[in-house]
């Protein structure tokens, strides 16, 4: 009977033809419809939102005049599995009176953390030798750039800086 | 018992076939002179890779991929699970192995000419095993989080962030977000645990079924060329004249290679234990100086050998040309001579190759370009260059110290070597260009004018021009007579 039923001509011949497009077709338009969404949550962290907010730094009074300090802010963006890498360092230099050089953490070459030496007025950096001077700008060794600096403001007393993002040479602070 | 054992395997045996279907490729036959010691480092590959599953997916019962928690569970890996540390180290000890084991390997069947016709895509799926092996070792060492791993992460990120016009968005598709954190983690742990090792079993499959359907490699002759006519069906009359099967002659020599490979994981394992992790991954402790694998040495040194303007080309476009190169290697010469004796070109290749890698590795050890962080409170002035010393030059001793210059100069060996050592100083330069060259810097030292006042100028100008072997004349300009130099 089966065979009998597979010589038939054209109608069914037609049928089966189109039951194999439908099936493709079904398929194809499920596999879009499943990779859609797919790529749009691994790409998702792509999409361009404000990486950035303004983070209370801390009092005046904390970073003295001509001084430069570690400062550490919370990640702005922090979710609560982050623990301790939700907090990020800084170096802030308080030139004098409301003037201020907020640095981040990352050498201008491939983002190793840099170590400030206050008797000799530098930044040093412990992975290829980069070195800064005090106002942050290249002093010797392979960083392409002077070292990164968040903005910054005053208000209440408080240091401001907007931070939130690592800075890299695509993206500065 | 014995018999019982029998029937239970024929039971087996009656419904899946699979003693049968496996017997053939298993028995294949193969040129009598691939049963040698150098084509062992193929199975001592895959062993280790299995072993790596195995660890791998105990580690996993523990290992909790969260970043406030995953250092927690190492530590807890380390010194609470039963023979955790040992199963940390034996993935630790593999995973290295399996890197070095891998290369031996591609280098083997390189210089035996394995690449060239008609294995040209055995060549290209090991090349993709070698890349996807080598993104094992990294993301593995991302999930040892710890600080190596946090600040690891950081140069990944610069070094991608370089691309121009996507960089920002390579950025945060690598990170999970726009900064180092939770996500991040819970990203390598993904590629690390589901998507690379899909990709492993999938291209070993590959590899395999191309060994088996290709022949392995014949033991190559000088002066008998590879050519596209006459090449598979040679190859086909050797085997049938004088192959062997595969199972149990050539097999032999690499099930014994597999057991001194895997015996050798296992006991630095059992003797060094495992490996990290150092430091937990809080960014706000800046002490720290951050070192890749091994397997990453000779890149980090790379980067700070370079000349600064070439590094982004170097990185962005150097590095995929030689992977290309890697890929088209069978199509640059697919046929010819297969003997590494008839093929120098080849031969000094891969030795310029292996001095580079090892020679930077070996450079990425001791960073002779870093500063040393500590030397200036940690290394003591060798009391020689005291001794019946003024008090000005004594001054400039305490000033050399204080200004963190041993960090990048030495002193009686102790110290920096990323400047000269001043051991000799006075010998080679004169005390005005010691003036200039510690006001102004140059070379890759930074200029201090800004940051010394001139009274500690003096003094340490005055202690420079001591440094010098009582023997050796100071150093003096051509301008100035000998006989008046002081």
């Amino acid at each position: 009977m089966c065979a009998e039923h597979d010589s038939l001509p054209t109608p069914s011949s037609s049928r089966r033809s189109f039951l194999f497009k439908l099936g493709l077709g079904l398929n194809v338009v499920a596999a879009t419809l499943v990779g859609i969404p797919v790529i749009g949550y691994i790409l998702g962290p792509l999409r361009r939102r404000t990486a950035q907010a303004w983070i209370k730094l801390g009092p005046l009074q904390s970073f003295p005049e001509g001084q430069t300090r570690l400062a550490t802010y919370e990640n702005p963006f922090r979710v609560a599995w982050d623990g301790a890498t939700a907090d990020i360092p800084c170096w802030v230099r308080r030139i004098e009176g409301e003037r201020f050089q907020v640095f981040a953490i990352n050498c201008a070459h491939l983002g190793c953390p840099v170590r400030w030496f206050a008797q000799s007025r530098l930044f040093m950096c412990p992975c290829h030798g980069g070195v800064y001077y005090e106002d942050g700008s290249r002093a010797s060794g392979p960083p392409p750039r002077a070292l990164f600096e968040y903005e910054y403001q005053v208000r209440d007393g408080h240091l401001w800086v907007r931070g939130g993002q690592i800075p890299t040479l695509s993206e500065p602070a | 018992m014995m018999r019982m054992l029998r029937s239970i395997g024929d039971w087996f045996e009656r419904r899946t076939g699979l003693a049968a279907a496996l017997a053939v490729p298993m028995g294949h036959r193969v040129p009598r002179s691939t049963a040698s010691w150098a084509y062992v480092f193929g199975s001592a590959t895959l062993i280790l890779f299995v072993m790596q599953i195995v660890t791998g997916l105990c580690l996993a019962l523990v290992y909790v991929p969260a970043a406030d928690q995953a250092y927690e569970s190492l530590e807890y890996l380390n010194y609470q699970a039963v023979l955790g540390w040992y199963l940390r180290a034996v993935h630790f000890w593999g995973s290295n192995t399996m890197v070095l084991v891998m290369t031996l390997h591609m280098i083997q069947v390189f210089l035996w000419g394995a690449h060239k016709y008609p294995r040209e895509l055995t060549w290209i799926a090991g090349v993709l095993l070698f890349l996807c092996t080598l993104g094992m070792a990294f993301t593995g060492q991302i999930l040892r989080w710890d600080q190596d791993a946090y600040w690891g992460l950081g140069i990944g990120t610069s070094i991608i962030a370089r691309v121009p016009y996507a960089g920002s968005a390579l950025v945060h598709a690598l990170l999970g977000g726009p900064i180092i954190a939770g996500r991040t983690l819970s990203r390598f742990f993904t590629l690390h645990v589901f998507v690379i090792p899909g990709l492993l079993i999938g291209l070993v499959g590959l590899h395999l079924w191309l060994v088996l359907r290709l022949g392995i490699n014949e033991w190559p002759m000088p002066g008998r060329l590879v050519d596209r006519e006459t090449y598979r069906k040679s190859y086909e009359e050797e085997v049938a004249k004088s192959g062997v099967p595969f199972f149990p002659v050539a097999a032999r020599k690499d099930m014994v290679g597999m057991g001194v490979v895997v015996l050798a994981v296992l006991v630095c394992a059992a003797i060094f234990g495992p490996y990290g992790p150092n430091g937990v991954p809080n960014p706000t402790i800046i002490d720290t100086v951050p070192k890749p694998d091994f397997y990453f040495l000779a890149l980090y040194s790379l980067f700070a050998l370079l000349p600064p303007w070439t590094e982004t080309a170097v990185l962005l476009i150097g590095l995929p040309l030689a992977i290309v190169f890697l890929l088209v290697v069978p199509f640059l010469a697919g046929t010819g001579e297969k003997s590494w004796r008839r093929r120098p070109v080849a031969v000094l290749g891969v030795l310029l190759i292996l001095l580079t890698v090892v020679t930077l590795a070996l450079l990425g050890l001791t960073v002779p370009w870093s500063p040393i962080m500590d030397a200036w409170s940690g290394a003591s002035t060798p009391a020689a260059y005291v001794k019946g010393r003024t008090p000005l030059e004594l001054q400039g001793a305490l000033t050399l110290q204080n200004k963190q210059c041993r960090n990048c100069h030495s002193l009686g060996g102790e110290g920096g070597r990323r400047g000269p050592a001043l051991d000799d100083v006075a010998t080679r330069l004169t005390r005005d260009q010691l003036v200039r060259q510690v006001l102004q810097g140059g070379g890759n030292m930074p200029a201090y004018g800004k940051n010394l006042t001139p009274a500690e100028v003096t003094a340490l100008v005055a202690f420079m021009q001591t440094l010098r072997p009582a023997n050796q004349q100071p150093a003096r300009t051509a301008t100035v007579p000998a006989t008046s130099a002081r």
